[in-house]
C-alpha cells in the first residue's frame, strides 16, 4: 500500500497493482466472489489492450448513446450570473450535455463497457443496483440489447418514489426486485445485488453503477466514463483553444464526476470541484461521505464513509435519489485527500433552486444530481474573473424528478 | 496448548466432529444473550461462533441479517459484545470462542485495538467476512502479534490454484463455506461437501469446518463424518427469532439434538 500523501508521478496511474487509489480502494468482498473478481481483472486487462473491444464500444458510443454529445455555452446563465457579480466577474459556463445520452444520463457509458465485458466472460444474466432507477433503466437497455437476461435490486422506497423508471425497465424486459432490507433504498439494493451474486457466480455479471466496489470496478468504470473529459478536453479546445479552468461534477458514488476529472488530473491548471449532496444541511441528515464521514470498509472498498463510532453505516439523506448513499467511489477519497479535487457540500434547498434556474433560464430541466452542479457554479462563477471558463457535468436529464420537486415545491401536478 | 487446539484435539481423541454454534451478540438484546450462549454449552456446543452485528452483513441470509437488525435495534454497542465475550470467558474458561463479522466494526478504531480487545476479553479468535487474504494487512498482522486466530474461509469457488493463498495466514481451523451463497440458504449435496474437505485435508493440517446451510442433527451427523467440525448458524438464529428472550431453553434442546447426532465415528469410517 503507498502512502495516500506520497504522490506518484501521474496521478492517472492509479489504482496500483491490488487495486488501491493510495489508502483507498481494494478488494474487500467474500472469498466466495474473490475467483471472480479476479477474473474480471484479467478479462478487463485483455479488452484493455484489444483494438476490437475499443471499436465495438466506440461504434456503440457513436450509433446507440449518441455520442459525442454537445458542448453547450450557457450564455444566458452566464449573464445572469455576470448580473450578480462584481464588475469583471463572472466566469463563462459550459454545460456537458450527458442528458442527452440515449436513457437520459451518462449511467449508459459504463453499462454499454460492463455489458461488453459479461458477453466476454461468457455470462447470460446481468444484475444491478439502482437508486432512482437511472443505472437500472440503462442496465436493463444494454441486456435488451445483448439479448441478456436482467434482474434489477431497487430499495421498496425508491420503487415507490421512481415508478416511472420502474415501469421503464419492465417495458425493457428486465425484473424489478424490491429490496425491503434495512433503509430500504440504494445501499441496501447493493447488499441484496451483491447476496444475488454470490449465490449465482458460476452464470451472473454484477453490473455496478458506480465508481465504487471492489477493484477492478472502480478503474473499469472510471475508464469507461472518461469519454466524458476526452470529448470535453477536444470540443473546449475547439470552442476556447484552450482548456477549462475549472470542472465541476456532481459526486454521489461519482462515476460522471470521475469519467470528467481523470482525463485532466495531470493539467494542474484545471481545478476540480466535486459536489456532494449535503440534504438538509452538515448538521442535519445527508449525504456528504467526504465533508461527514470517516474511512471505512462497505461493498467491497475501503473509502469515505457515513458511520457511526462503532462502524455503522449511517442512513444518508438526499432529495436526489442517485446522491442517496453512505460512500463514495474510492478514488475520489484519494483525490480529496491529496487535495487534487475539491469537494463542496450543496444542499437539497440549493439544489432544488438551481433546478429551476437552469430550466428557466437555459430551457434545460436537469437531473436533480446534476442540478447540485449547477448550484455549486451558481456560487462559484460570479468570485471568478469573466475571461475564465468553468464546464458543469450535466450528468443527467431531469423527467424523472419532476414528481419530487413538485412535491418540494408544493405544487400541484 | 491454545483452547481451539485443545478443543480439536478432545473431539479427535472422542473420534467426532466438533459442534460449532453461532448466534448474533445482542439478539434479541444484550441482556438475554449471556443465557443464549450458555444455552449452547449446556446443549453440547464445543465451540462458540458469536456474531458481531453490523447494519449492511451482505454475506449472510434474511435469518442472520434480521439478527443484527434486531440487535442493532435493541442498542448493541461493540463495547457490550467485548463485556459479552469477557463474561463468557469468566463463566466458561476452556470453551473456545471466535468474534464473526464484518471488517468496518472490527477496524474502525484500528486493527490494533480490535485485536487488543479481543485478547483481553479471551477471544481465540476471528472470522472476518470481507477481508480476504488479498487484504490481511488490514487486520491479521495485529491478530497475529495479540495472539489471536485468524480463521479464514474456503468456499467452492476457492480452487486448488488459489487454496494456497488462504491458506497462508490462516489459522485455528479452516471454515469451508459449503455453498456459494449466503448464509442459512440452500443446502450443499453431501458429496461435494465430501470431495471438498478431502481436498482441503490434503492441502492442510488445520481442522476443517463445514458450514452455510446446516440446519439439520441428520446433515450435522452426516457431514461429521468427514469433517473435523459442523458449523450451525442460521437454524439456532431462527430459534431466537421465535422466541427472543425466552430463547434459551429452546436453544439447548436443539443444540442437543445437534451434539447428540454427532456421535464417534465407528473404526470403519473413522478417516
Amino acid at each position: 500500500m503507498t502512502d495516500s500523501l506520497t504522490l506518484p508521478n501521474s496521478l492517472r496511474s492509479q489504482p496500483d497493482a491490488s487495486g488501491h487509489f493510495g489508502a483507498f480502494g481494494g478488494r474487500y468482498v467474500a472469498e466466495t466472489l474473490m475467483p471472480l473478481i479476479l477474473e474480471l481483472e484479467k478479462v478487463y486487462k485483455a479488452a484493455k489492450a484489444d483494438p476490437a473491444f475499443d471499436e465495438e464500444m466506440a461504434e456503440l458510443l457513436r450509433t446507440y448513446v449518441g455520442r459525442p454529445n454537445p458542448l453547450y455555452y450557457a450564455g444566458r446563465l452566464t449573464e445572469a450570473l455576470r448580473a450578480q457579480a462584481p464588475a469583471g466577474k463572472g466566469a463563462k459556463i459550459y454545460l456537458k450535455r450527458e442528458e442527452l445520452n440515449h436513457t437520459g444520463a451518462h449511467k449508459i457509458n459504463n453499462c454499454i463497457g460492463q455489458a461488453l465485458l459479461a458477453r466476454r466472460m461468457g455470462k447470460r444474466k446481468v444484475i444491478a443496483e439502482t437508486g432512482a432507477g437511472q443505472h437500472g433503466v440503462a442496465t436493463a437497455t444494454v441486456a435488451a440489447l445483448f439479448g441478456m437476461e436482467c434482474k434489477i435490486f431497487m430499495g421498496a422506497k425508491d420503487v415507490e418514489r421512481q415508478k416511472p423508471n420502474v415501469f421503464r425497465m419492465k417495458l425493457l424486459g428486465a425484473e424489478v426486485v424490491p429490496v425491503h432490507s434495512g433503509s430500504s433504498t440504494l445501499k441496501d439494493s447493493m447488499n441484496d445485488a451483491l447476496r444475488h451474486w454470490v449465490s449465482n457466480v458460476h452464470d451472473t455479471f454484477y453490473i455496478i453503477g458506480t465508481a465504487a466496489g471492489p477493484h477492478p470496478y472502480p478503474e473499469l468504470v472510471r475508464d469507461f466514463q472518461s469519454i466524458i473529459g476526452k470529448e470535453i478536453r477536444t470540443q473546449i479546445l475547439e470552442a476556447e483553444g484552450r482548456l477549462p479552468d475549472m470542472l465541476i461534477a456532481p459526486v454521489g458514488g461519482g462515476s460522471n464526476a470521475i469519467g470528467m476529472f481523470h482525463p485532466f488530473l495531470d493539467d494542474p491548471e484545471v481545478a476540480m470541484i466535486g459536489v456532494e449532496a449535503a440534504g438538509e444541511g452538515l448538521d442535519g441528515k445527508h449525504a456528504a461521505s467526504l465533508a461527514g464521514g470517516t474511512s471505512g470498509i462497505l461493498h467491497g472498498n475501503r473509502t469515505y464513509l457515513l458511520q457511526d463510532e462503532d462502524g455503522q453505516i449511517t442512513e444518508a439523506h438526499s432529495i436526489s435519489a442517485g446522491l442517496d448513499y453512505p460512500g463514495i467511489g474510492p478514488e475520489h477519497s484519494w483525490l480529496h485527500e491529496i487535495g487534487r479535487v475539491k469537494y463542496v457540500p450543496v444542499t437539497d434547498d440549493e439544489a432544488l433552486a438551481s433546478f429551476q434556474t437552469l430550466a428557466r433560464l437555459e430551457g434545460i430541466i436537469p437531473a436533480l444530481e446534476s442540478a447540485h452542479a449547477v448550484a455549486a457554479a451558481e456560487r462559484i462563477a460570479p468570485t471568478l474573473d469573466a475571461g475564465k471558463v468553468i464546464v458543469i457535468n450535466l450528468s443527467g436529464r431531469g423527467d424523472k424528478d419532476i414528481f419530487t420537486v413538485a412535491d418540494a415545491l408544493g405544487a400541484e401536478m | 496448548m491454545d483452547r481451539l487446539s485443545t478443543c480439536f484435539a478432545a473431539c479427535k481423541t472422542q473420534r467426532r466432529a466438533a459442534l460449532i454454534t453461532f448466534v448474533t451478540a445482542g439478539d434479541p438484546d444484550v441482556a438475554a444473550t449471556p443465557a443464549i450462549l450458555d444455552a449452547l454449552v449446556a446443549g453440547g456446543a464445543d465451540v462458540i461462533e458469536l456474531g458481531m452485528p453490523f447494519t449492511d452483513p451482505m454475506a449472510d441470509g434474511p435469518a442472520i441479517e434480521l439478527a443484527n437488525l434486531r440487535s442493532l435495534g435493541s442498542g448493541t454497542r461493540t463495547s457490550d459484545i467485548f463485556a459479552l465475550a469477557a463474561g463468557f470467558r469468566t463463566r466458561h474458561p476452556d470453551t473456545p470462542l471466535i468474534l464473526m463479522g464484518y471488517a468496518n466494526p472490527m477496524l474502525v478504531r484500528g486493527a490494533n485495538w480490535f485485536a487488543s480487545q479481543c485478547k483481553d476479553a479471551g477471544v481465540d479468535g476471528v472470522i472476518c467476512v470481507d477481508i480476504p487474504p488479498e487484504e490481511d494487512a488490514e487486520i491479521g498482522p495485529a491478530l497475529r502479534s495479540a495472539g489471536v486466530h485468524l480463521v479464514r474461509l474456503a468456499t467452492p469457488t476457492t480452487d486448488a490454484a488459489r487454496l494456497p493463498a488462504v491458506l497462508d495466514g490462516a489459522s485455528g481451523f479452516l471454515y469451508h463455506v459449503a455453498v456459494a451463497g449466503i448464509t442459512g440458504k440452500q443446502q450443499a449435496a453431501q458429496a461435494s461437501i465430501e470431495a471438498a474437505v478431502r481436498m482441503l485435508k490434503a492441502a492442510t493440517d488445520l481442522p476443517i469446518a463445514v458450514g452455510f446451510g446446516v440446519r439439520t442433527a441428520e446433515q450435522a451427523a452426516a457431514i461429521g463424518r468427514v469433517a473435523d467440525g459442523v458449523v450451525v448458524g442460521s437454524a439456532i438464529v431462527d430459534i431466537i427469532g421465535s422466541h427472543g428472550t425466552a430463547a434459551a431453553p429452546f436453544v439447548q434442546s436443539f443444540v442437543a439434538d445437534l451434539a447428540g447426532a454427532l456421535i464417534p465415528r465407528t473404526q470403519e469410517t473413522a478417516a
